[in-house]
């Protein structure tokens, strides 16, 4: 130590010539605290009104979407009666009466009957047939094809009610507004009481929300089209993206050299990555559609926009991921002989993966609730029939949502907040499984 | 101790006539514009220790990682010169980088396991070079790198946990046990113990001077004690050129040259 042999130091105050305490110095500690605690309430204080935000969006969603997971079906025995069915009795020569018969006044007969209305009263069956929706016509219709013996038989059948009656049920009519305001009349509140003390009224999980397709009366339309697409596409994006996004990360991060090309690409994924969808969209249409003439409306052509629009996150992510493995590894896999792809792949790429699934899962989530792109390629149609192969036409999940919020009808209100909440539930599933695989892979390490 | 995996060849000590095993002749290395090696001329006997000194950045590293194209890896980095390996010039187009790294292994400064079982850590050179014909043989060669590398009695038990739950001494025995399983012809080291307790640092030495018998070694180190304990020759370089070469009994008893003696008495450096 030779700073002891320095006589009267002025680093060393407490020297045992200087009796006396030094004096306190001041080194700003209130103030550096104060700084300190200042900041921790900035940082709190933004957590909670994030929180707040989030608590207060999924609140007004699900108070407003959580009604449409149930649907109100009617349950009356239904008379399956020859005179309406089949009047001509022509059923053994020609099935074909058995499709094109009456069904709708079957059930409405069946309601009426059950609520003990004359079938004469002309204006009480009007009201009575809007009981009953319009889908009771292929419930039953099935029925019948199946079984051609019940025709003029009666037997207990669930049939769908309308969504007026269903808002009824909800009690999502305003009883303030006056009768002919309404879209439900006293006496139809009436009628769905007396049906309730029957026991005929129920309130079913309402599985055509998930399975239907798009339809114009709220009670059958339904997700199911809508799911499908989103499927094919994610498949398709997921397909595309990762194997094209992963090797073209693996080259530029490392085989290819630093030179001023590969600055310029590596300037343009940049920006690609902040390019608005809606501009992906018009791409896809010029390109896929126009140019490679691919159908119109398919999720096939909406997948292929999509990976346009998710490469760049996974480059990005996987490039990332890359750079983050220690260049020791690379070292002592080359410093044993081993070839640049060897080192490449039994040694970096194993311990990338898990930010390479992050970044892939969170692009795939994102591509999943992207809408504007779809609209642009004729994926915002009215496709009543699931798409059997990625080329026929179909809509997505947030599509579906967007359509369902120009619907005027009270019905497709809480739909629309259904839908929302599937999107929700599948993007968090998503975020999961991406959480689930990371540790799975870290677990390994 | 199994030896017979490794007898590739003579464990007598070199004769003074032999041919060296590897030779710089006139190495200059360039990083973009900047030269860090000027004309080095350095013979590398073989079956003996040849330790590189000097201070920090004089470009005895640089020098140690020519010896097997590890410099091939950074961009912009030039090699001129003539480096030789058993007279063929490493650096000719007809050379295979993975071939020569299979002959001329390399231990890093920092401990650096693949973050796989120790076994998988040892196995995988002689894997990838085809070095093991059947399981048995792959085994046969884990084991005996283990025990060359003084590593055995301690994992064992334990082959296949990770590597990298090793304390740093053993992680650096694992790199060293990693580098022999190749069975490479010259093993280069980058101050292997400059991360290490003195205990663990023991331990490395006494293993450098057993390795000697087998292989050729090319040990960097920052210390002289070091230098002076495990190698038969010593090179000393400053700024980028070599300033002397010779038995290490030579130079640090009896320097030529008044910057190596500067430094070797600690006055610079």
């Amino acid at each position: 130590m030779t700073d002891a042999a320095l006589p009267n130091s002025a680093v060393a105050p407490a020297a045992p010539a200087a009796p006396a305490a030094p004096a306190r110095r001041d080194f700003g500690l209130r103030r550096r605290h104060a700084a300190e605690r200042r900041f921790r309430f900035y940082g709190l204080a933004a957590i909670v009104i994030g929180l707040g935000f989030l608590a207060v969006l999924l609140f007004s969603i699900v108070s407003k979407g959580y009604t449409s997971f149930v649907q109100t079906s009617i349950t009356v025995p239904v008379e399956f009666s020859a005179d309406i069915i089949d009047k001509d009795n022509k059923r053994a020569t020609d099935p074909r009466v058995l499709v094109s018969a009456n069904y709708p006044v079957v059930a409405r007969n069946a309601v009426a009957r059950a609520l003990g209305i004359s079938p004469d009263d002309k204006a009480a069956m009007r009201d009575v047939a809007k009981f009953v929706s319009d889908g009771s016509r292929a419930t039953l219709r099935q029925i019948v094809l199946a079984d051609p013996s019940v025709v003029g038989t009666t037997r207990p059948v669930t049939l769908l009610a309308t969504a007026d009656i269903d808002s009824a049920n909800k009690g999502q009519i305003d009883l303030s507004v006056p009768e002919a305001k309404r879209k439900v009349s006293d006496q139809q509140l009436a009628w769905l009481d007396q049906l309730r003390q029957q026991g005929a009224i129920s309130t079913p999980f309402n599985w055509g929300l998930l399975t239907f397709g798009a339809s114009s009366r709220p009670e059958t339309a339904g997700l199911g089209v809508a799911l499908i697409g989103s499927l094919y596409m994610m498949g398709i994006v997921l397909l595309c993206a990762l194997p094209i996004g992963v090797a073209a990360s693996i080259y530029l991060e490392e085989f290819a050299r630093k030179n001023r090309f590969t600055d310029f690409i590596e300037v343009n994924i940049n920006n690609l990555a902040a390019v608005p969808s809606i501009v992906f969209g018009l791409l896809g249409l010029a390109v896929f559609i126009n140019f490679f003439g691919l159908p119109r409306s398919a999720p096939i052509v909406g997948g292929f926009v999509l990976t346009l629009m998710t490469l760049p996150t996974i480059i990005i992510a996987t490039r990332a991921a890359l750079r983050a493995v220690p260049p020791s590894i690379r070292s002592a896999a080359l410093g044993i002989g081993a070839s640049k792809m060897q080192m490449v792949f039994d040694h970096v790429l194993p311990l990338a993966t898990p930010g390479i699934l992050t970044g892939t899962i969170i692009g795939l989530a994102r591509a999943l609730g992207e809408t504007a792109p779809l609209l642009l390629i004729g994926m915002v149609a009215f496709v009543a029939d699931a798409p059997a192969t990625p080329l026929d036409p179909a809509t997505a999940l947030p599509v579906q949502i967007y359509m369902w919020s120009n619907e005027a009808e009270r019905a497709f209100v809480e739909r629309t907040s259904g839908a929302i909440i599937v999107l929700l539930a599948f993007l968090a599933l998503m975020n999961i499984a991406a959480i689930l695989l990371r540790r799975r892979f870290e677990r390994r390490w | 101790m199994t030896t017979e995996a490794f007898a590739t060849g003579p464990a007598a000590a070199p004769t003074p006539n032999a041919p060296p095993k590897m030779q710089g002749e006139k190495v200059c290395v360039f990083y973009g514009d900047k030269q860090a090696l000027f004309d080095v001329d350095l013979k590398i006997e073989p079956f003996s220790v040849t330790s590189l000194i000097g201070p920090s950045g004089c470009g005895k590293s640089t020098f140690l990682r020519s010896l097997n194209r590890m410099n091939d890896t950074i961009d912009g980095c030039r090699v001129a010169g003539r480096i030789s390996l058993d007279d063929d010039d490493i650096y000719d187009p007809s050379i295979d980088v993975v071939e020569l790294r299979a002959r001329v292994g390399m231990v890093f400064q920092k401990p650096n396991p693949f973050p796989k079982s120790i076994y998988e850590n040892v196995a995988y050179g002689p894997r990838i070079h085809g070095i093991a014909r059947n399981k048995a043989d792959m085994d046969e060669i884990v084991h005996s790198s283990l025990r060359r590398a003084g590593l055995w009695n301690e994992v064992k038990d334990r082959l296949t946990e990770p590597g990298t739950g090793l304390s740093g001494g053993q992680q650096q025995r694992l790199c060293i046990a990693r580098a022999i399983a190749t069975r490479p012809e010259v093993l280069l080291m980058d101050e292997p113990c400059s991360a290490l307790d003195p205990i663990a640092t023991a331990v490395i030495e006494e293993l450098i001077d057993e390795l000697r018998e087998n292989f050729t070694i090319v040990i960097v180190t920052h210390s002289m004690q070091q230098a002076a304990r495990v190698s038969q020759k010593t090179a000393f370089f400053h700024l980028g050129k070599l300033i002397e070469e010779g038995r290490t009994e030579d130079i640090f008893t009896n320097p030529r040259n008044k910057q190596t003696q500067d430094y070797i008495t600690g006055r610079i450096g």
